[in-house]
């Protein structure tokens, strides 16, 4: 975070610069970059006007990746080295989805993973290369280094999932401030466009997903009540209806890899004429000579995908039952997603909640346009609309217990950030060890769950079965993301937890893949980490000076004198050159600061408590 | 750490009839000051005590929202613990009644009759309420918490089977 901040030395915390944040969809189909510059937002484009950028990579050789429009078009030539919709793979194992339908070569590697020219390139590395092009459009547009980005993912995604996107943005060398759900992005451009207030209904159906949010909008908060949804459900499945289709009544022999992705291409455009038009043409030479010319029809079109839009119809409610809410109680209901064009899934929609839906914002860009509104906001930029989002975890989290079966430690729809404990003890005499499997989903059984992670409790003392007592705590952050501890809490002992991700990458792979895309000396490193940990420590200083100026009176003498004392050494130590002592002793602060940084939240949770107080009573 | 107590947290006499609008708005001002959002780019120890505040408001807040949860936890204030396993007494009425429901949720789940289910809901729901007029007089009036704590497991057991109806619901659909 701190290299960011190296503008301008003793100016870069002048509170009145504006820092450059931006908000990126990150979309099977297409991403986008947004940013709010001088209080308007607005899609950043590339150099040939284009807003979107196809989600297409492709490994043109061992140097040189293609990414967006040039690499969308070598996909029927080049379908072994071209990946499309690589979202779908996120955080997934080869189980998870149908080989057949997909020209790659995989890996299995626990996570999947694909062969390509360019080596054997994981789904987080192909997406980061997408992150990369629009971090270089939005760094050349606005004119500097990026303070961060929030990132939008389908509220859906699950803990893997989710991982495997903020590590492909590690990777891409952006600071993530926030894992924003695609439908509360939405919610931010919309009710924010709208001065919207009430329950409103987010129907998100993008390239490869299927979100569902119902949300509270009032005065300065969003609410996230209840959300639902399918992570393997868009409108790439309806290209493939029009494909299949395609194949049956023109009676084709199997396809090559390169027939198949030209065969999709065509359905996708047919699917995208029937937007407007009553029929469609679908026209082209197969490489066997063969040629295809059929009409589809619209009443054909809403026939082979009937099913796929009534399959959206039992996440709509179920949110509404998590909600507990009625049609009655929905004041309106959002359009979000290139997919929601199809007229079919407009009338499905007005006809479930007896409402025309909105669709005044721009379906693909709404989710960049308020992730781009939530990035200024966390990055510390003022402005009139800030709104608090207050989003919920989308499937439950769960433990294997005997049997096979899971218990549920905390259930979907709960307001993040939360955390939970759960008590264990030991099966027999002197057991020192144990293991936890961690899982997502709502069914009860292990093996119709996600396997989040395997842990080994280890170093609990030996005692008779059944008398240790393990304190296992989960923790959910505000980016949807699970962290775990524990601890034996008779003795006390903190038991060493082995976190091995089921899927996803472990933290010394993307140490590896970061070392090895900088590929800096050895000197230039050591001379930018002394770089950062002057400015890190800088910032702390100014920081608790500030605090100290405010909020001194919350401190007793003695507290007061430790604090200044250990800042005066803090501030000699960070003028000598050691890089790593100068680390330490910010991390060391920063702790000797966490009963003083307690007590000032405790003083503005107060005020904010008196603050609404007084409103009430002007009223 | 701040105000460990929930009602004090959101400025609340603790009692079992409390005010739902200004728990929502207390909760909406704290998460306003305290939500790990506007910390993004704040100092560890900050972040760490944003987190630790908003934690504990959301669990405080899901606690006193719910009716069942509520009279648990006041009970818990009085050293009650309205779960524990040796707590099983139920009045044999209540046990009847109990058999009915699950024998009547069987039914509409074999026959795979929504609106059954549906109607069952509403019922419990019914009887919920019932018991919530109960509880307001037995904890705040009375202060009679063995009485209080039959009620508490009561309205327990209706929110249990209510998940399950859901649960079954969700199934058919």
């Amino acid at each position: 975070m701190a290299l960011l901040q190296i503008s301008e030395p003793g100016s870069s915390s002048a509170p009145h610069q504006h820092k450059l944040a931006v908000g990126i969809d990150l979309g099977t189909t297409n991403s986008l970059v947004a940013s709010v510059r001088s209080g308007l937002t607005s899609v950043l484009l590339d150099d040939d006007g284009h807003s979107l950028l196809p989600s297409v990579v492709r490994y043109v050789d061992d140097a040189s990746i293609d990414v967006g429009y040039s690499a969308q078009t070598a996909q029927s030539t080049d379908p072994l080295n071209t990946i499309i919709s690589v979202k779908r793979f996120m955080g997934r194992g080869l189980k998870d989805i149908d080989v057949s339908t997909q020209p790659y070569h995989f890996v299995d590697d626990g996570m999947l993973k694909i062969e390509t020219r360019a080596g054997i390139k994981s789904p987080v590395e192909i997406s980061a290369e997408i992150l990369k092009t629009l971090k270089t459009r939005a760094e050349k547009t606005l004119g500097g280094e990026l303070v961060g980005a929030v990132i939008t993912v389908p509220a859906y995604f699950d803990d893997a999932q989710r991982q495997a996107t903020k590590d492909a943005a590690r990777l891409a060398g952006l600071n993530v401030l926030r894992l924003l759900n695609e439908p509360t992005a939405a919610a931010v451009a919309y009710g924010l466009d709208n001065g919207a207030e009430g329950t409103y209904v987010i129907y998100d159906l993008g390239g490869g997903t299927f979100d569902v949010s119902i949300l509270k909008l009032a005065k300065g908060v969003f609410e996230v009540l209840a959300t639902n949804g399918d992570s393997a459900l868009g409108g790439d499945d309806f290209d493939r209806r029009i494909f299949c289709w395609t194949l049956e009544t023109s009676h084709c022999s199997p396809l090559n890899a390169g027939d198949t992705r030209l065969l999709l291409t065509k359905a996708r455009e047919a699917k995208e004429w029937l937007t407007d038009h009553a029929s469609a043409q679908i026209t082209c030479k197969l490489s066997s000579g063969d040629v295809i010319d059929l009409t589809l029809t619209t009443k054909q079109f809403i026939e082979l995908t009937q099913t796929l839009v009534a399959k959206t119809l039992t996440p709509i409610k179920k949110a509404l039952r998590d909600a507990a809410l009625c049609i009655d109680d929905i004041k309106g209901v959002v359009m979000v997603g290139g997919a929601t064009r199809m007229p079919q899934i407009r009338l499905a929609v007005a006809d479930y909640f007896k409402q025309t839906p909105l669709t005044n914002l721009d379906p693909d860009k709404v989710v960049a346009l308020g992730a781009a509104i939530q990035a200024n906001t966390l990055a510390g930029n003022k402005s009139d609309s800030d709104v608090l989002l207050l989003d919920v975890i989308p499937l439950s989290l769960g433990l294997e217990t005997m049997g096979g079966l899971v218990e549920k430690v905390i259930p979907r729809n709960s307001t993040l950030p939360i955390a939970r404990a759960q008590e264990f003890t030991t099966f027999k005499d002197g057991q020192t060890a144990m293991s936890i499997h961690v899982l997502q989903g709502e069914r009860e059984l292990v093996a119709d769950c996600r396997s989040l992670a395997k842990f080994e409790l280890r170093g609990i003392p030996a005692m008779v079965a059944g008398s240790a007592r393990i304190r296992v705590t989960f923790t959910v952050d505000a980016d949807g993301l699970l962290s775990v501890s524990a601890r034996e809490t008779l003795s006390n002992v903190e038991a060493n937890i082995v976190v091995k991700p089921s899927y996803g990458l472990s933290e010394e792979q993307i140490l590896a893949m970061l070392k090895s895309s900088f590929g800096a000396a050895e000197s230039d490193k050591n001379a930018r980490m002394l770089a950062e940990a002057k400015v890190d420590a800088t910032s702390l200083i100014l920081a608790i000076k500030a605090a100290l100026q405010q909020d001194a009176d919350l401190l007793s003498t003695t507290e007061l004198a430790a604090i200044e004392s250990q800042l005066q050494a803090f501030e000699t130590l960070t003028q000598s050159g050691d890089a790593h002592a100068i680390h330490t002793a910010t991390e060391a602060l920063n702790t000797a600061t966490e009963a003083f940084a307690a007590k000032r939240m405790d003083k503005s949770v107060s005020a904010a408590l008196a603050g609404r107080d007084l409103t009430t009573l002007e009223i | 750490m701040m105000r460990e107590e929930y009602f004090e947290l959101f400025e609340l006499k603790p009692s079992f009839n409390i005010d739902l609008a200004k728990l929502e708005t207390n909760y909406r001002a704290i998460q306003s000051a305290s939500h790990p959002d506007r910390f993004v780019t704040a100092l560890s120890a900050e972040k760490l005590a944003s987190m630790q505040t908003a934690t504990l408001a959301n669990e405080a807040y899901l606690t006193l929202k719910n009716p069942a949860n509520r009279a648990k936890y006041l009970l818990s204030l009085q050293g009650i613990d309205a779960v524990k396993e040796t707590n099983t007494h139920m009045p044999a009425e209540f046990l009847m009644q109990q058999m009915e429901w699950r024998e009547a949720i069987d039914d509409a789940k074999t026959a795979r009759d929504v609106t059954a289910l549906e109607s069952l809901l509403s019922e419990m729901q019914q009887a919920a309420k019932v018991l919530q007029t109960e509880l307001t007089s037995l904890i705040d009036v009375k202060k009679d918490y063995v009485l209080a704590t039959d009620a508490t497991r009561k309205l327990i057991f209706i929110d249990k089977v209510c998940t399950d109806i859901n649960k079954i619901i969700e199934l058919i659909e």
